[in-house]
């Protein structure tokens, strides 16, 4: 197995891209990505999407991108698993370039969310959840959230209140993004008043769907020591992946208020790479709704079971907090770009790691953390980055 | 559309029939012939009694395709007493008044519609069932 590094970033602002295509949101991102990385012909290319079928008519991704990028002939094939799509495109390019099969590889992310719009692009995201015995009853993935907070509530005695932390931290964060789709700042008490999504789920809890994309490009150890460049920009090392599932449909859990998923994908990543929570330096979640934000940090070691909203609360995970979250303000004020998301957040640890987050820098992180998660946390993908010095 | 799904899914759907895993002991709702619990086989059928209490709920605004004209309209996660818990929308009730705990009962209801042929699909939902303890909480 070869160390595997990112050598380059690529994203795109999140939004209603009404005049933009699929294949050219994929090539603006990936084509800043190699730009960034200096590289003019990678060996593959993973492309992380969820509805492109749905919403565009449109399957085939990799080729489809691939050849718009004008890089026919090279390998390439798409990556379903969800709101996951995007962190398993890299794991994917992870595989492939650690395996020695390839030298180097482009993972991306691209989700053409308003090519469909109302009940039918809602229908669309209901294929995430189990088809037969969640959708065929209405519920939707907001519902399931829903259901998941309403009874978070009830059994660990908390409000709806309590969890507006997430959404104000996330909103003052992607205030100075210029990628970000919602660079407005939210109060608790504008939380409190806003309308409902499906109860007790409301507008300020829940992440839009938007249009983006995202790229990074990897490369094997040595092709990265072979062709490193004069500066002095920090390396990143992929220190860590890992995959997890739960079941598809969250009845059928025997704690729906456990995300098992995440829980197994975060435990076999701090095993790979060596380290505990209390290591990382900066941590973006699938904070796709509040209560996930809860429940993700109890899965993967952050706060005990039943506590995470607290820490909704307590100003650590701010910028210059204990445990910086949602650093360019997450799912819920970046925007989530379903299958593009979990590249997002890879594009933005690895900015805050390379000291490149201007305004948004927290302060010289060595370990940074992503995880993103498809459906109801049956999917969970996690990544753990290191940066590395030049020297070492 | 989905004709064929919906006519193999009928059984299950009408009738809440699930297995018993007969290794564990474990129902198992919706059936899959592989015991959740366990991981052995299980392919024997069980009937349900239909009879649970609301583990969590919802009310859905922004309904999918096929589901709007029902909205809004509440989902809850639904505790058999056999032990598996099943998503189902509530019928019968005000939205959002309900409470965790209140006992429910399986009644067969129309879950969709599918747009230009005019399919109705039909399944369970559940409804408060009146027992005396009911009768107080509402
Ligand atoms: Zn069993």
């Amino acid at each position: 197995m070869k160390d595997v590094y990112i050598i380059g970033l690529g994203q795109t602002e999140v939004g209603e891209h009404w005049e933009t295509s699929l294949r050219h949101l994929a090539w603006e991102a990936i084509d800043a990505a190699l730009k960034d990385a200096r590289l003019k012909q990678p060996d593959a290319l993973f492309v992380g999407n969820v509805l492109a079928g749905q919403l565009s008519k449109q399957e085939h991704l990799g080729v489809l991108v691939a050849d718009f990028c004008g890089l026919r002939g090279i390998e390439a094939a798409s990556v379903e698993a969800a709101g996951a799509s995007g962190g398993m495109a890299l794991r994917q390019a992870y595989l492939a370039v650690a395996s020695g099969m390839v030298n180097t590889a482009i993972a991306a992310g691209v989700e053409k969310f308003t090519d469909t719009v109302g009940s039918r692009a809602t229908a669309a995201l209901t294929s995430a959840t189990d088809s037969d015995w969640e959708a065929a009853q209405g519920a939707t993935p907001a519902a399931l959230a829903a259901l998941i907070m309403r009874r978070y509530m009830h059994e660990f005695d908390c409000a709806v209140a309590d969890f507006a932390g997430f959404s104000v931290n996330a909103h003052a964060n992607a205030k100075t993004n210029p990628y970000a789709m919602f660079r407005n700042t939210i109060t608790a008490e504008a939380f409190a008043k806003a309308p409902m999504v499906a109860d007790p789920v409301n507008m300020f809890d829940t992440a839009p769907d938007a249009d983006g994309a995202a790229a990074v490009i990897v490369a094997a150890d040595d092709f990265v020591w072979a062709h490193r460049d004069a500066s002095q920009r920090p390396m990143i090392r992929i220190a860590a992946s890992a995959v997890a599932t739960d079941s598809l449909a969250l009845h059928d859990r025997p704690d729906p208020l456990f995300f098992r998923a995440a829980n197994l994908s975060a435990g076999r990543a701090y095993k790979q790479a060596g380290i505990e929570p209390g290591d990382m330096n900066v941590l973006e979640l699938h904070d796709a709704y509040t209560v996930y934000a809860a429940l993700s940090l109890e899965a993967c070691g952050f706060a005990p079971r039943g506590l995470g909203w607290r820490m909704a609360g307590e100003g650590g995970i701010s910028l210059r907090g204990k445990m910086p979250l949602s650093t360019f303000g997450g799912l819920k004020a970046r925007g989530n770009p379903a299958g593009a998301t979990g590249i997002y957040q890879i594009v933005e640890a690895a900015l805050q790691l390379r000291g490149e987050a201007g305004a948004n820098q927290v302060a010289a992180p060595r370990w940074g953390m992503a995880q993103c998660l498809g459906g109801s946390g049956s999917t969970a993908v996690t990544h753990i980055l290191e940066r590395v010095g030049r020297d070492s | 559309m989905e004709i064929s799904r919906n006519w193999r899914l009928q059984k299950q759907r009408y009738g809440l029939v699930g297995e018993v895993c007969e290794h564990c002991g474990s129902k198992i709702f919706p059936p899959r012939d592989v015991c959740p619990a366990c991981a052995e086989e299980a392919k024997t059928l069980y009937q349900f009694s239909g009879k649970g209490e609301i583990y969590s709920y919802t009310t859905v605004y922004d309904a999918p395709d096929g589901y709007e004209e029902q909205a809004p309209y509440t989902v809850a996660i639904v505790k058999l007493e056999e032990g598996p818990l099943v998503t189902a929308q509530l019928t019968d009730v005000d939205n959002g008044k309900v409470e965790i705990g209140q006992q429910v009962e399986m009644v067969t209801r129309k879950l969709r519609e599918d747009g230009e042929r005019g399919v109705l699909v039909y399944g369970y939902k559940f409804r408060p069932s009146w027992s005396d303890e009911n009768l107080r909480v509402g």
